[in-house]
């Protein structure tokens, strides 16, 4: 019965471990499909190891085997929350590389669908964030406001959510004046919604609770960890691209820049509500200005022309019909490698025939030909063999126009079916999203793809600054600092 | 042991026997598959673009909840799934243990073209389409299929709940 | 309200960029190969030895202090150059609004490079993503393991040499056909409606 048996030292019986528990990828919280292994002890976080991934596409890859218009539609797909406003990134470092510009309608038509996706944006954000914090009714309000942006985008483009509007050299089409009309009454009843946000959470104690002095990291730190965005400017470093090097009309409207000071949630929750504010104040800005004009740069050699005035160039009779000339045909088959549309048949050395039912009118075969065998018969779409040879009238003897339209068209083929040649060179080009800054840079070695399409994602940085944000808080403020850096696994993984 | 010889099963093919449609199975069907259709419950498993799209229908413009629909966190409290997104080869092992979480009877909804034949993305990491891991019953199509497409398509697997038949019994 | 709204005011922009370059030159001179402009933006192309040296006298000269490292990402040039990949940073100022692009020579036998996390904490991820799709080791790093795509898969995507569609499937990764094998077993037990 020595002093060794009776006691056992107290520490043994309340030995602790840490716990590795996984917030998989399949959870309500993590805004899509992110995982996180924390190490926690007790409820306290000593590690947290995200894992992403799980949405990665290979959009960087594919956009190697796509010219850069037809990738395009890609890069809505990424942060496909606030989808115009990576097309506009994309559409501003393509034009960059080009050489080419937007004319000034397009770019205040630009500027002001980046802004509305920009309040789409932080209307989400503040709906998800609010919601896994605990506040469901913002979440229900925050979808209402959404729902008319997201009409608004379909009068425009047709696609509530992945639209394609913003073109390389401009927008696709004009604006229709009851656009403008139902955005001004949003501008006008907008900050009033603000303000019943506002009133449900700004000075809700549990909200402070829960979000001030969680995840505050200090400004050096913030830019040496690559933070942009309002998740940077919550910390009160004053880096906004559209003031740095402005881009579309930003330099033409005037806005200020929320800047916070004590780099918590708390501080990123109001510099986002106050940008909401200030994107409003844009639109009505831009509305006011906006100057009358084309919406699409006009240099034939990268753009595509509107469709109305490449039909009066191309088509200026719409009926026409290719005829092959039997007796010019030396059968030589040049025509019938070269058609796409694999609508040419024949023998070597024999009169080639065109199948009326299979050609798409493209011209190809008219320029192809050496021996001027094939003719333009206008009106004789839907014809006969028989009737299109009566008709037919040797090429010499076309009139001008015809002869010019027949080249136009196969400029215009070529631009759709591959691309524009692009200028050798790489270029780098950022704008301001939403989540921070959105990189392109391109490599382009001469031909109409891309060598390297790279997306710099803020969204993928600020994934990567999770250990540094949550660490030392509890399990719960986890869920607060995955919704204040804003991320999206679309874009994040790509 | 139940003598299943005296139950009345008739004979479909080899080896397969089912109950016959009756008076107390049909009464029985009804009023299991009615409830059943009309109280939903999916599990939360959006992915990408088309989750967006969800939370829309699940918001107060379109209502999921007047179908009966309310989202669960948890699959084993669950009905069906609604694959939302693009599904990709690290992602799919996941996807497959969510859905076997879910107890029987349960559906799935391949929504959106991601989900239904792998969409835009043909490389090295995407998945071409769920159905070819599971058991899919509903595809809805488009990039992002509009909040009514989704609510019709959710239409249509009530439809086919309404028209199933003793599933609720052991020999079915 | 510890939020403010401010108008931000933007010095001009800084330095030209081929002054950089020339600065860089000065420093360095026998680590430079070329400097390349396109667009108004200046490139610098290094050899891959000092990279991380180079990078840090940029990022700690008090006139140039380019501070923000927008991006880190790798080119690979198979069969256009002599020197097969190239990592390139994309450095910016804040304070100066200056910018400059440096592209760092890794050939394909000697596939290694000094890592900047020391210098950015935040090019770890990057740094991660380069190896995954490229399979550019950093020496220095303190994780590096893949990050896109699972943690055994076989092959770096964003080679010029490795196909778009991916591998065939009996090479495929084996956590992807173990779940299609599997649920074919068991689609023997699913309910035939």
């Amino acid at each position: 019965m020595s002093g060794k048996d009776k006691m056992e030292p107290v520490e043994k019986i309340f030995e602790t471990r840490e716990l590795n528990v996984n917030m998989g990828p399949q959870h309500p919280a993590t805004h899509g499909v992110l995982r996180l292994v924390l190490d926690i002890d007790g409820e306290t976080i000593v590690k947290v190891t995200p894992y992403v991934g799980y949405l990665h596409r290979g959009i960087e890859k594919l956009g190697e085997s796509m010219s850069f218009f037809q990738a395009l539609p890609l890069t809505d797909r990424m942060d496909y929350v606030s989808a115009m406003s990576n097309n506009i990134g994309y559409c501003v470092a393509v034009e960059k590389l080009y050489g080419i510009e937007a004319p000034e309608r397009a770019k205040f038509i630009r500027t002001i669908v980046g802004e509305v996706s920009r309040i789409s944006n932080h209307l989400l954000w503040l709906a998800t964030h609010a919601l896994d914090i605990g506040a469901m009714t913002v979440f229900l309000y925050c979808f209402r406001e959404r729902e008319w942006i997201l009409d608004l985008f379909e009068m425009i483009s047709g696609a509530r959510l992945t639209v394609t509007y913003p073109r390389i050299g401009g927008v696709r089409n004009d604006v229709p004046q009851e656009f403008l009309d139902s955005l001004w009454k949003f501008t006008d009843e907008f900050p009033a919604r603000i303000l019943e946000y506002e009133t449900l959470i700004d000075q809700n104690r549990i909200w402070l609770l829960r979000t001030k002095g969680i995840g505050v990291i200090s400004a050096e730190e913030a830019v040496r960890w690559g933070m942009t965005g309002p998740t940077l400017r919550g910390s009160g470093v004053a880096y906004d691209i559209r003031k740095h090097m402005p881009y579309d009309a930003y330099d033409k409207v005037d806005f200020e820049v929320p800047i916070g000071t004590e780099g918590d949630t708390y501080d990123r929750y109001r510099c986002r509500m106050l940008e909401l504010r200030q994107s409003n104040n844009i639109i009505r800005q831009c509305i006011e200005k906006l100057p009358p004009g084309p919406v699409m740069a006009d240099e034939p050699k990268f753009t595509m022309q509107p469709k109305d005035k490449m039909k009066a160039i191309t088509h200026p009779d719409k009926d026409h019909a290719y005829f092959i000339l039997e007796k010019a045909c030396k059968g030589c088959g040049m025509c019938l490698r070269a058609c796409p549309a694999k609508a040419i048949f024949g023998e070597k050395k024999a009169p080639h025939r065109i199948d009326q039912s299979l050609c798409v009118n493209c011209a190809t075969c008219f320029v192809t030909c050496k021996f001027k065998s094939i003719t333009v018969v206008p009106g004789g779409r839907g014809l006969s063999d028989e009737k299109l040879a009566e008709r037919a009238v040797a090429p010499e003897q076309l009139s001008e126009d015809i002869k010019q339209a027949q080249q136009y068209l196969v400029r215009q083929f070529e631009f759709v079916k591959k691309g524009p040649k692009v200028p050798e060179g790489e270029i780098y080009v950022a704008t301001e999203v939403p989540k921070g800054e959105l990189g392109f840079y391109f490599v382009s070695d001469g031909s109409a793809k891309p060598y390297r399409l790279r997306v710099r994602a803020p969204s993928f940085i600020h994934a990567g600054c999770l250990p540094r944000l949550c660490v030392g808080h509890l399990v719960a403020d986890v869920i607060a600092a995955i919704g204040t850096i804003d991320i999206v696994l679309g874009e994040c993984d790509r | 042991m139940i003598d299943t010889s005296t139950m009345g099963l008739i004979q479909v093919e080899e080896d397969v026997k089912i109950l016959p449609p009756n008076i107390i199975i049909t009464s029985f069907d009804k009023i299991i598959n009615w409830g059943r259709l009309s109280s939903l419950w999916p599990t939360t498993f959006g992915l990408a673009c088309c989750a967006i799209e969800m939370m829309a229908t699940g918001a107060s413009h379109y209502d999921f909840d007047r179908f009966g629909i309310i989202f669960r966190g948890s699959p084993r409290q669950a009905d069906c799934v609604i694959v939302a997104g693009t599904v990709t080869k690290k992602m799919a092992p996941i996807v497959r243990r969510v859905y076997d979480q879910i107890p029987e009877p349960r559906y799935v909804v391949a929504m959106g073209s991601c989900a239904c034949t792998g969409g835009v993305f043909r490389t090295y990491s995407t998945v071409q389409g769920c159905d070819s891991f599971l058991p899919v019953d509903v595809y809805i199509p488009g990039c992002p299929p509009r909040p009514e497409t989704l609510l019709e398509g959710m239409m249509m697997l009530q439809e086919k709940i309404r028209n199933e038949r003793a599933r609720w019994s052991p020999w079915r | 309200m510890a939020v403010t709204e401010v108008r931000i005011t933007v010095y001009p922009a800084g330095i030209n960029p081929k002054e950089i370059a020339e600065k860089v030159k000065e420093k360095f001179p026998d680590q430079v190969v070329e400097v390349a402009e396109f667009r108004d933006q200046v490139s610098v192309i290094v050899k891959k030895g000092q990279s991380a040296a180079i990078l840090r006298y940029l990022h700690d000269d008090p006139f140039l202090s380019l501070d923000h490292l927008q991006d880190l990402t790798a080119v690979d040039y198979l069969n256009k150059k002599d020197i097969r990949f190239e990592v390139v940073y994309n450095l910016y100022s804040m304070k100066y609004r200056h910018a400059i692009r440096i592209r760092a020579q890794v050939p394909e036998n000697d596939l290694k490079i000094s890592s900047v996390v020391p210098i950015w904490e935040g090019a770890d991820w990057h740094e991660r993503e380069c190896f995954d799709m490229f399979g550019i080791d950093f020496i220095g790093h303190p994780d590096l393991r893949r990050i896109l795509m699972p943690e055994d898969w076989e092959g770096h995507p964003l080679r010029k040499d490795y196909p778009l569609k991916g591998p065939e499937f009996d090479k495929d990764w084996p956590g992807f056909t173990d779940v299609i094998k599997r649920s074919k077993e068991l689609r023997e037990f699913e309910w035939e409606g």
